[in-house]
């Protein structure tokens, strides 16, 4: 199996590894580097728990190779926090209960924090559509799509306030 | 009506329990500090694979792994001649009629399910280990397969030497004869076929286990994806004849479970025993397609129900027949699923004078069916249910004045039912009443007559649920086959310096626990939720447990941590009135201080207690320093949870689309420690039961191959296939637990199913619909208007 030296910036820090042509970019950051956030569900892009952004962009990391991540800044939920404080689309999910056994939440938040970076003020059922791939199986998505709104109008959206189940 | 959740620190202890406190669990589940069993690296750890049958039934001819042993970073391979241990999976429950059947770790004569077990690879690295599975031939003759409970018992295939006819078992509850007599002075009967489909649990993290071996001690560390570790200790321990104090089983974080976590399977012993082999630490993370090949499935309901009825409509009579399957071999609880979770429950909401209900277990070609979300309490709601709504159409009366007219009144309880049940409280019309309300009910049948005018179809479907958890009295349980107690116990310990560990032997998943029971024992111990600390799952740090399933850790976990609190509190309070120079019976304890009554200055902290109690220099006779106090606490009763769930939805007779409108959920779980946890509980079993009533099934062809073993073809309910749920509850505490909690995990996963396929053929009712079986996907919709010629 060939070899490949590649540099990936994670979360800011720029690391060289060797991976072989055939290593996913999800075990190269799990099993390689430790960034253990991102989590193998289905390794077939269908439940997006192991979403990150490669240059800004959501990407489900169990169907990119490794190598084809060489030179681009990836972004996992270990980097969303800065400087001790939570991102508000962390935030909003513990408001919200947007949780449950936390399986799908690095991947769900990963996803809607790039919808988010396009879309100011989502309704519920745009906030649906996007997190289409990414799979929970605990909250039933309701208070999921509740901290999507909260995130939304903590980054400035103009949206009503969550909870527009009632 | 979403509840808002409230700042920990802002809240007083003495009104934590019942708030909605954000849940502590969280930071370390949003920011990647969790951690799950794949996480985990141990140095020198190697990774092992399962080779499974690609047949559903096939006898094994040889099995060469030569060319795998050879491949370069394989460690070891063994196959089932290599395990020199019992190596047979136990069953958890027995009935009168149980064929018990052998279930090997790995199978050595004939694999009896696509995905059984057949030789395992160790390696150095997980893709290495994949590779060499290819590398593993293994000659079969195959033989023909079944996978339908009533096909396998009706001249199907033999699965196993020792069961007849595949039959697993033959149980029945109920008065046969009462129940006849019923049927012939029924005024009115209806019955109906339905079916309950095969699910597959699909919890976002596929099980895996690591394990580390240390030969000088033989000490087995094993972390593993677990709902109840002690209960996969004891069992382990025999099946890979290892000292159950020699092994120890930890569940990190756990990424889901709904009951898939619960059973012992071969997967995790044979990565314990790999360990012990190959004296290295091994890994072993199934795939999701081996999650679809192995997790033990739900449901597999063929049933027939029937009703009997006096002129006015009271039910008099309830008969049930119901073919279950349960698959290749017998899972670890799999006996008392569709028997005592099922058959017990059939009486519902009402008052029912006769039930007779019987059940054949069918061994099939499918992999083993076990406890799923709600376990044999949603097969028996959704006929239920199903024949209640069936009957009030016969009668030509509302469904919902029907239920209200047939529920058992809010005055009968402690209530008996035929079927072997004292339901410990309700009050059943109130639910109704507020779900009739969110629905506005009576607007929305003229808006439906309205709309059937126009050619548009709506339809509202009732689910008047009850269910049985807080499983459950040790002594019952025992008496109908149970192989354990199902106690759960607790440890409570003050450090010196006035913080408190509580160890609890339930084992969360998901469920919030670390907050629940830090509400719990703050407002018993009248401390900031900061001090306390919560430890489950390691049966390491935890002296016993039973683990968490059936919606019990609440109830019966929740009241073991109220019992040692309780003691704890007991044994400060001699502490304190010798400490304060008062008689015991002088002393109060509130808000964590304890005062001597009228003289409210005297007064000690129980922090300052624990202090004193370590200390130990000034103690009272025949006390002994410390503070801490254990206990295990058996339910005297299971609690009775119970709501109406109702749904509205519009169908297009010309796709077979089905469209929600509104769905109600009104939920009567006793007291709330943490409204929103509970809520959460409520919205997430109900998008399970969305996904059994319009998209899940796991679906076989004739050879017993999984058609549906992917998420490309299994569909896990996404973010726009769940409807907005209006949640709102009602509290009729049970009086069994010093709680007064019932339970809410499986709840809207029994609610929900029959709710929306009642409300399907409401709305179809004008095309002569009567029944449609799940998953309700637009093809089964269009084919049943169109049986009946498709005119309204």
């Amino acid at each position: 199996m060939a070899e490949h030296d590649i540099t990936l910036t994670v979360n800011g820090n720029e690391q060289e590894l060797t991976v072989e042509s055939r290593t996913l970019l999800v075990h190269a950051l799990r099993d390689e580097l430790g960034y253990t956030g991102p989590n193998v569900g289905c390794e077939s892009s269908m439940c997006g728990a192991c979403t990150v952004h490669v240059d800004g962009k959501a990407v489900k990391s169990c169907t990119m190779l490794a190598v084809q991540a060489d030179g681009t800044d990836v972004t996992t939920v270990e980097g969303l926090d800065q400087d001790g404080e939570f991102h508000p689309i962390q935030e909003a999910f513990q408001e919200e209960h947007g949780l449950q056994c936390g399986y799908c939440t690095p991947g769900m938040m990963m996803t809607a924090v790039d919808f988010l970076d396009d879309h100011d003020d989502p309704g519920r059922e745009e906030i649906r559509e996007a997190l289409e791939g990414n799979l929970c199986r605990c909250t039933g998505y309701q208070n999921i799509v509740n901290a999507v709104e909260t995130a939304s109008n903590k980054m400035g959206g103009s949206g009503a306030a969550a909870g527009g189940d009632d | 009506m979403s509840i808002e959740t409230e700042d920990p620190s802002e809240i007083d202890p003495a009104e934590i329990l019942g708030s909605a406190i954000e849940r502590r669990e969280d930071p370390a589940l949003i920011t990647g500090d969790a951690e799950y069993t794949d996480d985990i690296q141990i140095p020198r750890m190697t990774h092992m694979a399962v080779k499974r049958s690609q047949h559903a039934h096939a006898r094994i001819e040889d099995v060469d792994t030569s060319e795998a042993e050879a491949m370069d970073g394989v460690v070891d391979v063994f196959t089932a001649e290599d395990i020199d241990v019992p190596g047979s999976l136990p069953v958890g429950w027995l009935l009168e009629t149980l064929e018990q059947v052998d279930h090997p770790i790995l199978a050595g004569e004939k694999v009896r399910y696509q995905g059984d077990g057949v030789a395992i690879v160790v390696a150095e690295d997980r893709y290495t280990a994949q590779d060499a599975l290819d590398a593993i031939d293994v000659e079969y003759e195959r033989l023909d397969a079944v996978t339908d409970p009533s096909d396998a018992l009706n001249g199907g295939p033999e699965i196993h030497d020792d069961a007849a006819d595949n039959v697993a078992f033959e149980w029945e509850i109920g008065n046969a004869d009462e129940t006849e007599e019923a049927f012939e002075e029924a005024a009115h009967t209806v019955d109906l076929e339905v079916e309950n489909q095969l699910l597959i649990p699909n919890a976002m993290e596929p099980r895996a286990a690591v394990a580390d071996y240390n030969p000088s001690d033989n000490q087995i560390d094993l972390a593993m994806t677990t709902q109840n570790p002690h209960v996969h200790r004891l069992l382990m321990a025999g099946v890979i004849d290892h000292p159950e104090n020699k092994l120890s089983i930890r569940a990190p974080d756990v990424g889901g479970g709904f009951g898939s976590k619960i059973h012992h399977y071969a997967d995790e012993a044979l990565t314990a025993w790999a360990a012990k082999q190959v004296e290295r630490p091994v890994k072993w993370v199934a795939t999701r397609s081996e999650t679809y090949q192995t997790d033990a499935l739900g449901r597999g309901h063929e049933t027939h129900g029937q009703v009997a009825m006096d002129e006015d409509g009271n039910i008099t009579g309830l008969k049930v027949d119901t073919k279950a399957n349960l698959g290749a071999y017998l899972s670890t609880f799999a006996p008392s699923i569709p028997t005592y979770l099922y058959g017990t429950l059939l009486s519902g909401q009402y008052e029912i004078p006769a039930i007779h209900c019987e059940v054949t277990g069918a061994f099939t070609n499918v992999p083993p069916v076990d406890a799923y979300r709600g376990a044999g309490r949603p097969e028996a709601s959704y006929i239920v249910e199903r024949l209640v709504k069936h009957a009030a159409e016969h009668m030509d009366m509302d469904p919902a004045e029907f239920r209200r007219q047939n529920f058992v009144p809010g005055d009968a309880f402690p209530y008996e039912t035929p079927v072997a049940m004292v339901y410990d409280s309700g009050d059943y019309e109130k639910t109704l009443d507020r779900a009739l309300e969110m629905l506005d009910y009576e607007e929305f049948r003229e808006r439906q007559e309205a709309a059937r005018e126009e050619g548009r179809y709506l339809g509202v479907g009732f689910s008047a649920y009850i269910e049985a958890c807080g499983i459950a009295p040790s002594e019952l349980v025992g008496q109908l086959g149970a192989q354990a107690g199902l106690w759960e116990s607790s440890l409570v310990r003050f450090q010196p310096s006035g913080t408190v560990t509580a160890y609890l032997g339930t084992s969360g998943h998901g469920q919030g626990h670390d907050t629940t029971y830090s509400q719990i024992l703050a407002s018993e111990l009248g401390l900031d939720i900061e001090d306390i600390d919560i430890v489950e799952g390691d049966t390491d740090e935890i002296p016993q447990g039973m683990g968490t399933y059936g919606s019990r850790s609440a109830a019966v976990g929740g009241s073991a941590l109220v019992q040692s609190a309780r003691k704890v509190v007991e044994k400060a309070k001699k502490i304190a009135a010798h400490q304060l120079e008062a008689s015991e019976d002088d002393i109060e304890f509130e808000d964590g201080e304890f005062r001597v009554a009228g003289a409210p200055d005297r007064s000690m902290h129980i922090q300052d207690v624990a202090g004193a109690a370590y200390l130990a220099h000034d103690m009272p006779d025949d006390v002994e320093p410390g503070l801490e106090a254990s206990s295990f606490y058996d339910p005297e009763n299971f609690v009775f949870p119970f709501g109406m769930h109702a749904a509205i939805v519009e169908v297009d007779p010309d796709t077979g689309e089905i469209d929600f409108e509104t769905y109600v959920a009104v939920d009567d779980v006793g007291n709330q420690i943490n409204p929103k946890i509970v809520e959460g509980q409520i919205h997430g079993g109900v998008a399970q039961g969305v996904g059994q009533a319009l998209y899940e099934g796991a679906e076989y062809d004739e050879n017993g191959q999984l058609l549906t073993g992917s998420m490309q073809d299994y569909t896990v309910p996404k973010a726009m296939h769940v409807p907005e749920m209006e949640t709102d509850s009602t509290v009729t505490e049970s009086p069994h637990n010093p709680l007064g909690v019932k339970g809410v995990g499986e709840a809207g996963t029994i609610a929900a199913p029959q709710a929306i396929v009642n409300a399907v053929v409401d709305a179809l009712e004008p095309f002569g619909v009567e029944n449609i079986e799940m998953p309700l996907k637009e093809e089964r919709v269009w084919r049943a208007i169109h049986e009946n010629g498709g005119d309204a």
